[in-house]
């Protein structure tokens, strides 16, 4: 049902991935994930070293944050993130890079894996494992299965629909063996009998690399998706690929499905085979107007503008946006004085021209919007109900369900920001059922 | 002919008295026993449904007026004393006179304009930008300029001024609290008109401490503390890094507006100093008022 086709701008396809330096001091924010911020166990003066424990997650929805770099800690305070609004966080000065002796840093590939599903999800919480999809929704949560419920499907989501991110698609190809090695995990972490990969066909060599690694794999299956954004979105992947369908205000569970991302999948190997923490992200670094396009490996708490000096030097003049994520769902980054946090898939940077939005004109009920929403719903009626404060009405027509793709105001003719009105509805909403509680 | 239409004429007048019986038993049985008094009170009224006093609209208000008999923590702002005194005369009680109020908008204007850090292009509304990030003027905590305390206001009274900060129209408005509410940052405060119109206020709510919050703008408020040191009546407080003046303590002597090192405080309705050629060291007041910005909230001609 719905999406549409953006044009997709892999421009950094094949760029392989290169490992960016670290600098001299990085600022490690608390909250890098949905939920409550962790609480910081160190203290100025400390010494740190590569993966040790720096922020404790002391409630349920919360993850472990660790220290990407070794060196003393300046200060606990407070730090802007990249949206201006200051965050709990830890700077560390860094001194050398002294890693901790649990983590096993050779290049070999540790296939077996002896821990019991408990075990691995502890594990997954020890290390503080996110969704590297976006949401950051810490890994242990989602693979802890409720009583009562039962998952018959793991799906990964390697379908990359967003324009101009590749750091999926490089891991792919760097990495096939490493990331099916994850995905066996996760799988017998749920006790699921297969797991499903799925890639959109215009990713051609990722396919045939990933379908090949995955035959020496038991209950690995690769599963070559259709063209089309949102398609790595959890609930069109769970249709794409098991015909099921997520009803409305519903979790996957109840479908019985779990989706991960791709690069949880790597994350996963890598806390569990090599007992590495999450320090590290795969970044895309690309953009029409840039010189050079590039995939990194970037420690946690590398600034953006580090970032774009160390790759493209400085800003091309006509940039107009720095935007991490992509250009459908990505949000615009105006500090780039700020530390990068787990789940940053890209820096991505937009021309003056294209960064702009058209004047918005009034609304021709042409039903575009309707058309292509992913969900069903109706976005141009939201609109209205949301201008006019009928909140109770926009939830009874299910404005919760709206997982934000942005599809309705790319299509929009007449440019209204109807992603931007549903996400206020949506607050609105929110606002509303706490009130009555 | 005839037989047949004076047979159709009795049986529909049959029918027309036997449903008549039936209405007349149905609105006795079910009659609702309103007092004549709500519909005069909701006559006083402005009529304007503003919500200001937190009740549905006019008629709900004159209902829970009609209700208790008495003004106790009911009151029209808009209607102001004169509906009050209205009302109490028609339910006969007594009312104590109201102070009146004024909406006040708490952010500095003169950090916006081309000093912006960001440009947003997305839905024009303050609750929404809120959400995203911390607004063009790169302060977490200041006004957002997309103008939701303009479309709250039913009385014209409110309007963006020219560097994206709104100005309340002090005689149009009715601190009927509209626009706090409306304002996601919670920057609009209802203080006292004070008297001949002159009030004191800290114009910033920023949170941050003072290093931080300097570079955000550079008229915040640092909680530096020196107001509430000078202040004689013990009228400001400075609580959670940023200073707070009491309105109903305040005596508007203006000592905290010539000691603020940000020019956070504001003052209103003062008369413009005088220019003078050469400033004396022994003249009190104009040193003080020299130097400080007066919002364009409200109508004071500029002193530069």
């Amino acid at each position: 049902m719905g999406g549409v086709h953006p044009e997709e701008n892999k421009i950094s396809n094949d760029a392989a991935i290169e490992v960016m330096p670290v600098g001299k001091q990085m600022v490690v924010l608390m909250n890098q994930h949905l939920g409550a911020p962790a609480t910081p166990v160190v203290q100025k003066g400390d010494k740190v070293k590569v993966g040790q424990l720096i922020g404790e997650a002391q409630t349920f929805m919360c993850a472990n944050v660790h220290s990407p770099v070794s060196g003393t800690v300046l200060k606990v305070d407070t730090c802007k993130d990249a949206f201006g609004l200051a965050k709990p966080a830890v700077y560390i000065n860094v001194e050398g890079d002294e890693w901790m002796e649990s983590i096993d840093r050779t290049p070999d590939i540790k296939r077996e894996c002896t821990l019991e599903p408990k075990e691995i999800v502890a594990k997954l919480k020890e290390m503080g494992i996110v969704g590297l999809g976006g949401a950051t929704f810490p890994a242990h949560i989602k693979y802890s299965i409720p009583e009562g419920k039962k998952a018959e499907y793991l799906i990964i989501n390697a379908a990359e629909c967003e324009p101009y991110l590749t750091s999926d698609y490089r891991v792919m190809m760097e990495h096939a063996e490493e990331v099916c090695i994850g995905v066996s995990i996760l799988r017998k972490a749920l006790g699921v009998p297969n797991a499903y990969i799925g890639i959109e066909s215009n990713k051609p060599l990722a396919i045939a690399k990933m379908q090949e690694t995955a035959r020496q794999f038991e209950g690995i299956i690769i599963e070559p998706l259709k063209v089309k954004y949102p398609q790595g979105a959890e609930k069109q992947l769970i249709n794409a690929v098991t015909g099921r369908r997520v009803g409305s205000g519903k979790l996957p569970i109840d479908s019985g499905c779990v989706v991960s991302n791709l690069g949880t999948a790597f994350a996963v190997y890598e806390a569990i085979q090599k007992n590495k923490p999450l320090i590290e992200n795969i970044l895309t670094v690309t953009g029409k107007e840039l010189p050079s396009q590039h995939n990194y490996i970037v420690r946690i708490g590398t600034t953006y503008n580090e970032i774009i000096a160390h790759s493209i030097g400085q800003l091309p003049e006509t940039t107009g946006k720095v935007i991490s994520g992509g250009t459908m769902m990505g949000k615009a980054v105006v500090n780039l004085d700020a530390p990068t946090v787990k789940g940053n898939s890209s820096v991505l940077v937009i021309g003056e021209k294209e960064a702009r939005r058209n004047p918005e004109t009034n609304c021709i009920r042409c039903g575009k919007c309707a058309s292509v929403c992913p969900m069903g719903l109706e976005p141009y009626m939201f609109s209205l109900l949301v201008k006019n404060n009928r909140i109770e009405e926009a939830k009874a027509h299910n404005i919760l369900d709206c997982i934000e793709c942005g599809c309705c105001f790319f299509s929009c003719p007449a440019n209204k920001p109807l992603t931007d009105e549903i996400r206020l509805g949506k607050n609105k909403v929110r606002a509303m059922m706490a009130a009555k509680k | 002919m005839t037989q047949q239409i004076l047979i159709a004429v009795l049986i529909l007048g049959a029918l027309g008295i036997f449903f008549a019986v039936v209405l007349y038993i149905v609105a006795q049985k079910f009659k609702v026993v309103e007092d004549p008094l709500i519909d005069e009170v909701a006559e006083v009224l402005p009529g304007a449904n503003c919500g200001g006093c937190g009740k549905a609209g006019c008629r709900a208000f004159a209902e829970a007026c009609v209700a208790q008999h008495s003004l106790d923590g009911l009151r029209c702002a808009p209607g102001g004393d004169a509906v009050a005194a209205k009302i109490a005369a028609l339910l006969g009680c007594v009312v104590e006179q109201g102070e009146p109020m004024v909406a006040v908008v708490r952010c500095n204007p003169a950090n916006c304009g081309d000093k912006r850090k960001s440009n947003y292009d997305g839905l024009r509304s303050c609750a929404f930008e809120n959400t995203v990030y911390t607004g063009e003027s790169g302060c977490p905590f200041g006004c957002l300029g997309c103008g939701d305390c303009v479309a709250a206001c039913q009385f014209n009274a409110i309007k963006m001024g020219e560097n994206g900060v709104p100005v309340v129209d002090a005689d149009k408005c009715t601190a009927c609290g509209a626009c706090a509410k409306a304002c996601p940052r919670k920057i609009i405060e209802l203080r006292n008109k004070g008297k001949k119109d002159r009030r004191v206020y800290v114009s910033c709510v920023n949170r941050e401490k003072g290093a931080v919050a300097m570079k955000s703008c550079a008229n915040a408020c640092i909680a530096c503390g020196k107001c509430a040191k000078v202040c004689p009546m013990e009228a400001i407080t400075v609580e959670g890094n940023v200073s707070y003046i009491d309105y109903k303590k305040c005596i508007a002597c203006r000592k905290c507006v010539t000691e603020c090192p940000t020019k956070a405080i504001h003052d209103v309705g003062f008369p413009a100093p005088a220019v003078k050629p050469a400033p004396k060291p022994e003249a009190q007041a104009a040193p003080a008022a020299e130097k400080v910005e007066i919002p364009v909230a409200e109508k004071v001609e500029v002193k530069s």
